[in-house]
């Protein structure tokens, strides 16, 4: 039974991992559009995106 | 005269000198659609962001600040095919986005937990008929404790906050009975924890709440979906105004940034946004979506003009003496509240099931207490099983019955065309037994149309269709539309409040009034409806007559018929003439129907049907219907309608035909059944489950395989509400 002393904690930092992939997830909206994001996995591919906004900033100045 | 669009109402500042702007679109439904966007609009230099919604049907752009109009996105978003409008979040709305990412996270924390806790107890509850050492069961327990207490406080807030309110407030909500049962149960584990038990209840306390925020973050969802609708549409109707903002120069604005003492120029052809007094111009205005008149009315210097009528024929100056939300006669605004504060006395299913719910539950729970303790049981025995009472009544699948199905039907109806403005539509909608339409714009379709197109030569028609293409007036643009017109004729030339003449090949063409064409002695002759309106065609010495005028929804008829197959009364409500309004009854076949019908009138009769035990639906969408349709039990409006009665109406339909308001009914009924059948499952369940607890047998194991069994059974049987979708389409 010493085996739970490993294996205890270790499921717990899986399921710890999960909810903190799934906060994470939700914090970056990611579940704001449903709709959207399944037939974005049918898209060819990704539009260009998110210039960086930091550089964009900087070169302004 | 100098136009320009001012967008700066609706743009924000996004930080590190960007700028926000949502825009709300019309027509984008597949990836195709999203992909086309976004790369349209990531092409324009200095845009760092442009990302669909497809849920919302929205499109968020950033871009460098100061470097692009707003306007310029509409005009590339309108190139690709696509009308946008700026876009305004509502604060209900962001209160709601918020509210709905909270129950997510507390979802997200409370299904961690009971996942965890499960792993935990499954060994407890095999141990104690084999192996398990005492010292092995209180580790596993303690351990399950230090997950669930905190999880249970984190997940529990909405529920707590909700009970702490209503007993604060002296009253008492369902919230009440789920926050004791969760409280109790977590209480009482703790306290055979310690006592080295051998059962403890925290898997069963976070379970609940993990079903319970189930429930309650579907219902919370469809909410907030229906609010960015209907948002959307307010966004949709582009309800824009041409404000003067010097002498001579004028800028198209949002409503909502017009106030009263503003000067706005209402061109012909044009909706007015604004309530307001002509001060120069001379036109004729259309008045139907506000008083179901079909006849134009004259205006001149000193008219009162009010929002949502057309401008017909001249350029008309007007003062504003109230905009945006204040747009609305005083008499309307004043039966309106009167109508929705009868209304809000409306008991949801859900409420009434619970009110009965919470009584039996606590009732049930305290005799089986007393009934132990009776019989000669110990204290601590006989809490154990009463509070194992509480948690295997768990209001669980009762709070999943209401909302799993308002979730299913609503995206059902969804995509049928129909979207639901008030959570309770459904329930009430289902109940519904009589139907009253308006008729303009309603049963008829707002749009005109060319009656007699039949009896013109087909080249006459396409030509006067060309010419027509060179007019703002609304009958010039039914007849472009109805010959399908495309090339104007060049050097065409308009003469206001007249029509339209061009000379081609050396003859002389002219559409407009009768006279204009020489064509008076024909209208005389013609036998044609009394409330169409007569435009005239001539080239050279042949002239024609056109009668224009609202046809009837295309499958009007086939509607009243299936309504009368389902035993629901219907009759017509209008404003309107009576020759108007008797024609369109006699044509599809409605004996019941009343003309020149005021709101008051309108709200009388569905009191009067009321009183005799009817539940009245009722169709309308002029601004004189929305007294009417906030007094009926449920009310439904066509997107065509104007703004005040689509937020009053509880359900709005797209498109032309008026099919929907069946298929709504159908899908309503359905889900209503579904709803009671629900209920009735987790009644099934309890009455089951409750003497087995009452008796004192009950494990853990029994008690969450009872709970979690009835509100997955709840669950599937609400997807069944699916299938109304495939039924309409």
């Amino acid at each position: 039974m010493e085996i739970l002393v490993i294996l205890v904690p270790l499921a717990l930092a899986l399921g710890s991992a999960g909810l903190i992939a799934f906060l994470w997830s939700l914090r970056s909206g990611q579940y704001d559009d449903l709709d959207g994001a399944a037939w974005r996995a049918f898209a060819d591919d990704e539009p260009p995106q998110q210039a960086p906004t930091s550089a964009s900033a900087s070169s302004q100045s | 005269m100098q136009v320009t669009r001012d967008f700066s109402h609706y743009v924000r500042t996004a930080g590190e000198g960007l700028q926000h702007i949502d825009l709300a679109v019309e027509g984008v439904h597949c990836a195709g659609c999203m992909a086309k966007i976004e790369r349209g609009l990531s092409a324009i230099p200095d845009v760092t962001l442009a990302r669909v919604n497809l849920t919302d049907r929205r499109v968020a752009l950033e871009w460098k600040a100061g470097t692009l109009d707003p306007g310029r996105f509409i005009d590339r978003l309108e190139e690709l095919g696509y009308k946008a409008y700026p876009f305004e979040t509502e604060s209900a709305e962001a209160t709601e986005v918020a509210e709905s990412r909270f129950l997510l996270r507390c979802l997200g924390v409370a299904a961690f937990a009971t996942m965890n806790v499960m792993m935990l107890s499954i060994p407890v509850w095999s141990g104690n008929v084999s192996d398990m050492l005492p010292e092995q069961r209180d580790f596993f327990h303690w351990l399950s404790a230090l997950i669930a207490l905190p999880a249970a406080a984190y997940a529990g807030q909405p529920f707590f906050r909700s009970a702490w309110r209503a007993l604060a407030a002296k009253t008492t909500n369902m919230d009440v009975p789920i926050s004791i049962g969760v409280i109790l149960a977590l209480g009482i584990s703790v306290v055979e924890t310690i006592h080295h038990a051998e059962h403890a209840y925290f898997d069963a306390a976070i379970m609940l709440l993990t079903f319970l925020l189930v429930g309650r973050f579907l219902d919370q969802n469809m909410r907030r979906r229906t609010r960015a609708v209907a948002g959307n549409l307010a966004a949709l109707k582009a309800e824009t105004a041409a404000k003067f903002v010097g002498p001579d120069e004028i800028s198209h604005v949002p409503v909502a940034a017009i106030h009263p003492g503003d000067i706005v120029l209402l061109r012909p052809g044009e909706r007015c946004a604004v309530d307001g007094t002509v001060i120069e111009g001379r036109s004729e205005i259309d008045q139907s979506l506000i008083t179901g008149e079909t006849l134009y009315v004259t205006a001149e210097q000193g008219t009162p003009v009010y929002a949502g009528s057309m401008n017909i024929s001249g350029t008309l100056r007007v003062r504003v003496s109230a905009a945006s939300e204040a747009t609305l006669l005083a008499e309307i605004t004043r039966l309106l509240d009167n109508a929705l504060q009868a209304r809000s006395r409306y008991m949801r299913l859900a409420d009434r099931a619970s009110r009965l719910y919470a009584p039996v539950v606590h009732a049930t729970a305290l005799l089986t207490i007393l009934g132990w303790v009776i019989a000669g049981a110990g204290w601590h025995d006989a809490i154990v099983t009463g509070v194992a009472v509480l948690i295997i009544t768990c209001p669980c699948a009762l709070g999943l019955a209401i909302p799993t199905v308002q979730t299913v039907a609503s995206g059902a109806m969804f995509k049928a065309g129909v979207l639901l403005n008030a959570g309770d539509a459904i329930e009430r909608l289902a109940e519904a037994d009589h139907v009253i339409f308006d008729k303009t714009g309603t049963l008829t379709l707002p749009d005109l149309e060319v009656m007699n197109a039949a009896d013109i030569p087909a080249d006459i028609f396409a030509l006067a269709g060309r010419l027509a293409l060179s007019s703002h007036h609304p009958v010039a643009a039914a007849v472009a539309q109805a010959a399908g017109a495309k090339s104007p004729i060049v050097g065409a030339v308009e003469e206001s409040g007249q029509g339209v003449r061009a000379t081609v090949d050396g003859v002389e063409l002219r559409l407009g009034r009768p006279p204009f064409c020489g064509a008076e002695t024909l209208v005389g002759g013609a036998t044609l409806d009394p409330e169409a309106s007569i435009v005239a065609f001539s080239k050279g010495n042949e002239k024609f007559i056109l009668s224009v005028r609202q046809g009837l929804r295309p499958d009007a008829q086939a509607v009243i018929t299936a309504l009368k197959a389902r035993n629901i009364g219907v009759e017509i409500l209008s404003g309107d003439r009576e020759p108007a309004v008797k024609a369109a009854a006699h044509a599809l076949g409605i004996p019941e129907w009343r003309a020149g019908v005021t709101p008051a009138d309108k709200i009388a009769r569905i009191e009067e049907l009321k009183r005799r035990g009817a539940k009245v639906l009722m169709v309308g969408d002029g601004m004189n219907d929305a007294p009417s349709l906030a007094a009926a039990h449920v009310s439904m409006s066509p997107i065509s309608a104007a703004h005040l009665s689509q937020a009053t109406a509880d359900l709005v339909f797209l498109g032309r035909p008026l099919a929907p308001v069946v298929a709504a009914i159908d899908s309503a009924r359905k889900a209503l059944h579904l709803m009671r059948q629900n209920l009735w499952l987790a009644i099934g369940y309890n009455v089951l489950a409750v003497p087995v607890a009452i008796s004192g047998v009950v494990t853990p194991l029994i008690a969450a395989a009872a709970m979690s069994g009835s509100s997955i059974l709840v669950m599937l049987n609400s997807l069944r509400a699916r299938s109304a979708s495939r039924e309409m389409a």
